[in-house]
């Protein structure tokens, strides 16, 4: 079994789904929609295996695969998994398998949406697979027309037009992505100049030691470029109009995993390459992630669309994540990784649960509703375990992410860490106070025709659910594996002062 | 003996009048075989280029070059040639009973495109334009009791005279200096003087006309909107490509980098040619007149390699102007669907393609994306290449430029992509393209994917090209 191309046939599945479904006739929607099925359940099985068959005692990259691609660019179609991309390749295929069920009752142009999504699942899940830099980026940007053209085709108009939140999303991303294009293509021009030979392998790339300017100005680009993608403050406008406009299927995996990929090179990246202009600009990114933190949370108090909710709490907690990086030590890494993994099945579950709340009632405004309880208990299971996991309630992954980013966080920067955990008492106020709106209180007989959660619906409450409790209860799964691989990474760092700004 | 090292040129000059003749003495039934004709003809002269690649030879003392650099853009011509009258399915219907002459004019301007990628002097180089520029005046002009048509023959007529004639200029003044017209020798005689600067830049201005860099650029949309869509067609992808290798040849050999500094002038012309572009192709709503603006800014991008002036950015030059054809003659094959179908080059007609037939709006999306530079498809690795070139060579700002407007030039790609997505429309009836236009489409998008995914065959093609220079 350890010869087979295992990731390649986990990254691929989704797209061989997706040429199936091209060839499908129009009106076999039924088998359209298990076929997306199955090709997703194949990758969530193959990456739990990966997850479990990872070995612990010996570290680094495993279940590695290369084949030379293009020589005189040095680019290798590189793939391997290590600590900290295991986790983020479990989180996609969680979400993308979900995903799928929440979309089952997509009715118009299923074989367009369903061919869309599972492409959309192969460009998340590559970045996290491979090791090569020019693949990365490739992966990276295939990702946003796919979303485009989901969210003009299947989203939705509440507040602002689809077209408008659709097109807002592509250009923030791809200016952003410009930023790190030219970034990524200096870093590629000076490694031959130093080298002699042309290459994109990101451990090659770690091993040189790029003069300090030129590290500083290329981590700027990239903070930047990743900054936008992960909804850094202030480049984050893009996120709750975009997520409002979605459809449900593209909120979940946007919020859950895509964004997660800003974080992810910011890390694998951004770290390794560049230890020393991360350590001159770090600084700032933990400024700009109070911002974040504070600014979108207070932004939420004010909110009383679902989906903007959510959006505004997924940019609040997306500054918990920056901050983790920023500090730049073993721990406080460690729970940036956890934290990206918890936000996004925490933030999955949610817009699965607002997205079928929103198909039946067609309303997401929070003073429509009151008591859903009464008529829809499970549903109301699925929004309790989302936010409380959401406002970091030990029991819930999202906890131990929290917990451990501060405790890191706080030998660097204390009075920032101090200001910041004041986001959670924020992120408790408005979570409680809208989940006691839309869920509890006296029964509204308006709202009795609503059906409960049933059959394919229930699919992401569990699987996500259980994510999240497994997460919270049994952290160790998860820690001892992301420490290792952030353990290869610190070692990596050395010993930076960080700053030299101030 | 050399002269089969000539067979391309002389097969096609062959086949061009074998056409002409053919649709003189063929009955009316039998001119369907035209269309047949011409594109195994040009299938085999393909490969005979193919078999030519690696060739190298001075023919009559330097006057005309055969090496891989001239076979790398023989067979871009070639097949974009073949694209095209693929592609023109039964917009042909449109030409009545001129059909005939159109293949053969059309082969006469591959020939002298062909001509120009060759020539290793300036007065054969010119003969090249000519006969391109000629035979694209008529076929601007090709549809006769239309007045847009007619318009643009006009147009093109008096301003391609106007370039040709300071393209003239330039080289006798640059004669008057050197004392010669061979490229090669041009490097030799070459020095510094101000009659020589205004020699460059008048030669340079003569090229840009064809490549269509702003502030050149003017005539490029009357133009292409005006004249039959293959047409237009042809104009951007091979008179483009044609004038790009002349002024690579030219620039590289003759004028040297140490004493003048033309490839700072350059990198100018592009940032200029990269914005102005862009930001006008935002405002279009003609399809055609969209297609003109892109293929302005397209053309920027591709000047940003030589004014890198290294092995990365030549070779994207290359690179990118083999994938142009692709991805470019992709969208306006996908556009002439539509137009013979609505009989309408507005953005408007494009409403609810993606339902009347869900395989030529894909096309055009992916192939328009390709132009955007959206990964994995080949103008990504096209724009890398360039990238790579300008930023080797300190010129990062002209990076920051370029890229950042291919990121804005997606708004204007994606308004297509979305009128074809979401507009509504009352006709529901499914189109078909033809069998041609289907093989050119599949072909357009096989190349735009395929490249992007696998560019190592075509990156060592244009490697081997690139080695006369650098």
């Amino acid at each position: 079994m350890s010869n087979w191309p295992i990731l390649s046939i986990t990254l691929f599945a989704p797209v061989l789904g997706a040429i199936l479904i091209m060839l499908l006739p129009r009106n076999s929607e039924k088998t359209i929609k298990i076929t997306a099925a199955i090709f997703t359940l194949v990758s969530l099985v193959l990456s739990i295996w990966v997850w479990i068959a990872y070995d612990r005692s010996q570290g680094g990259m495993q279940f590695v695969q290369q084949i030379p691609w293009v020589a005189d660019l040095g680019v290798t179609f590189a793939l391997g998994v290590d600590g900290i991309s295991i986790p983020m390749l479990l989180l996609t295929n969680l979400i993308g398998f979900s995903a799928v069920y929440a979309s089952w009752k997509v009715a118009d142009r299923v074989k367009e949406f369903f061919s869309l999504l599972l492409i959309l699942i192969t460009g998340v899940m590559g970045t996290f697979l491979t090791t090569d830099l020019f693949i990365f980026f490739m992966f990276y940007e295939v990702v946003v027309i796919p979303i485009y053209l989901l969210v003009i085709m299947f989203g939705s108009s509440k507040r602002v037009t689809k077209e408008y939140a659709g097109m807002k999303l592509t250009i923030y991303l791809l200016i952003g992505s410009a930023f790190l294009l030219v970034g990524l293509i200096a870093l590629f021009v000076q490694s031959k100049a130093m080298l002699g030979f042309p290459t994109m392998d990101i451990f090659t790339l770690a091993t040189l030691e790029f003069p300090l300017g030129f590290q500083i100005f290329v981590f700027a680009l990239m903070a930047f470029g990743f900054g936008t993608l992960l909804s850094m403050f202030p480049f984050h406008a893009w996120s709750p109009d975009g997520y409002a406009g979605a459809p449900t299927a593209v909120s979940m995996i946007h919020a859950g995993v895509l964004k997660k990929i800003g974080g992810y090179g910011l890390i694998r990246i951004g770290l390794m390459i560049l230890p020393g202009g991360a350590a001159y600009v770090a600084p700032i990114i933990a400024v700009l992630a109070l911002g974040n933190v504070v600014y979108a949370a207070f932004i939420c108090l004010s909110q009383k669309d679902l989906k903007y909710i959510v959006g505004y709490s997924s940019v609040s907690h997306m500054g918990y994540v920056l901050i983790g990086i920023a500090a730049l030590n073993l721990i406080s890494i460690n729970g940036a990784v956890i934290m990206m993994f918890a936000h996004g099945v925490m933030a999955a579950l949610f817009f699965s649960m607002i997205g079928n709340l929103y198909e039946k009632s067609h309303t997401r405004n929070v003073d429509d509703f009151g008591g859903l309880a009464h008529q829809m208990p499970r549903l109301a299971t699925g929004f309790m375990i989302a936010g409380l996991a959401s406002l970091g309630l030990p029991g819930m992954v999202n906890f131990i992410g929290e917990f451990t980013i501060f405790i890191g966080a706080f030998n660097t920067y204390k009075v920032l860490t101090i200001l910041a955990v004041s986001g959670v008492i924020f992120t408790a106020l408005y979570i409680l106070r809208t989940l006691g709106a839309v869920l509890f209180g006296p029964r509204k007989p308006e709202w009795d025709h609503l059906e409960d959660l049933k059959g394919p619906e229930m699919v992401p409450l569990l699987v996500l659910g259980a994510a999240i409790l497994i997460g919270g209860i049994a952290p160790f799964t998860l820690m001892d594996l992301i420490n290792l691989g952030v353990g290869d990474l610190v070692a990596q760092l050395g010993s930076l002062q960080i700053g030299g700004m101030f | 003996m050399p002269w089969t090292l000539l067979s391309v040129e002389i097969s096609l000059a062959l086949l061009g009048l074998v056409l002409l003749v053919l649709g003189l003495v063929l009955p009316e039934k039998g001119r369907r075989l035209m269309q047949p004709v011409a594109v195994i003809g040009l299938l085999g002269i393909l490969i005979l280029g193919g078999g030519l690649y690696t060739a190298q030879y001075n023919l009559f003392g330097g006057n005309y070059q055969i090496d891989p650099f001239a076979g790398f853009f023989k067979l871009l011509f070639l097949v974009a040639g073949i694209l095209v009258i693929l592609s023109a399915g039964r917009y042909l219907e449109r030409f009545q009973e001129r059909v005939n002459e159109f293949y053969s004019l059309m082969i006469f301007a591959l020939l002298g495109m062909v001509v120009m990628a060759s020539a290793g002097e300036m007065i054969t180089l010119y003969i090249g334009l000519e006969l391109m520029t000629v035979s694209f005046y008529i076929l601007t002009a090709y549809l006769i009791n239309d007045k847009l048509s007619a318009e643009a023959g006009l147009k093109y007529l008096i301003l391609g005279a106007l370039s040709s004639a300071i393209l003239l200029f330039g080289i006798s003044l640059v004669y008057a200096v050197t004392g010669t017209t061979v490229i090669a020798d041009m490097a030799v005689g070459f020095f510094l003087e101000p009659v020589m600067i205004a020699g460059i830049i008048l030669i340079l201005a003569g090229f840009a006309f064809k490549i269509s860099l702003v502030p050149f650029h003017m005539w490029a949309p009357d133009i292409y909107q005006g004249a039959p869509i293959p047409v237009t067609a042809f104009l951007s992808v091979g008179s483009k490509a044609a004038a790009f290798a002349a002024l690579v040849r030219v620039f590289i050999i003759a004028f040297p980098v140490s004493t003048f500094d033309w490839p700072l002038l350059l990198a100018v012309l592009a940032a200029i040619t990269i914005v102005v572009g862009n930001l006008v192709a935002l405002a279009q709503t003609d399809i055609k007149r969209l297609l003109a603006y892109s293929s302005i800014a397209q053309a920027g991008y591709i000047i940003v390699g030589l004014a890198a002036y290294n092995v990365y950015g030549v070779k994207g030059v290359l690179f990118y102007s083999m994938l142009y054809v692709f991805s470019n003659l992709g969208a306006f094959a996908a556009a002439t669907v539509v137009e013979v179908e609505t009989g309408s080059t507005d953005i408007k007609a494009f409403n609810g393609l993606a339902k009347r037939s869900p395989m030529v709006a894909a096309i055009m999306t992916i192939c328009m994306l390709s132009l955007a530079g959206i990964p994995p498809l080949a103008g990504f690795v096209g724009k890398f290449y360039l990238f790579s070139g300008a930023i080797q060579s300190g010129m990062i700002w002209l990076a920051f430029i370029g890229l950042i407007m291919s990121m804005v030039s997606v708004y204007y790609y994606l308004q297509v992509a979305k009128v074809m997505y979401i507009g509504s429309t009352d006709e529901v009836s499914p189109i078909k393209p033809g069998k041609t236009v289907g093989t050119a489409l599949w072909v357009c998008l096989i190349g735009t994917i395929l490249l992007g995914l696998y560019p190592a065959p075509l990156s060592n093609l244009a490697q081997v090209a690139i080695q006369i220079f650098l």
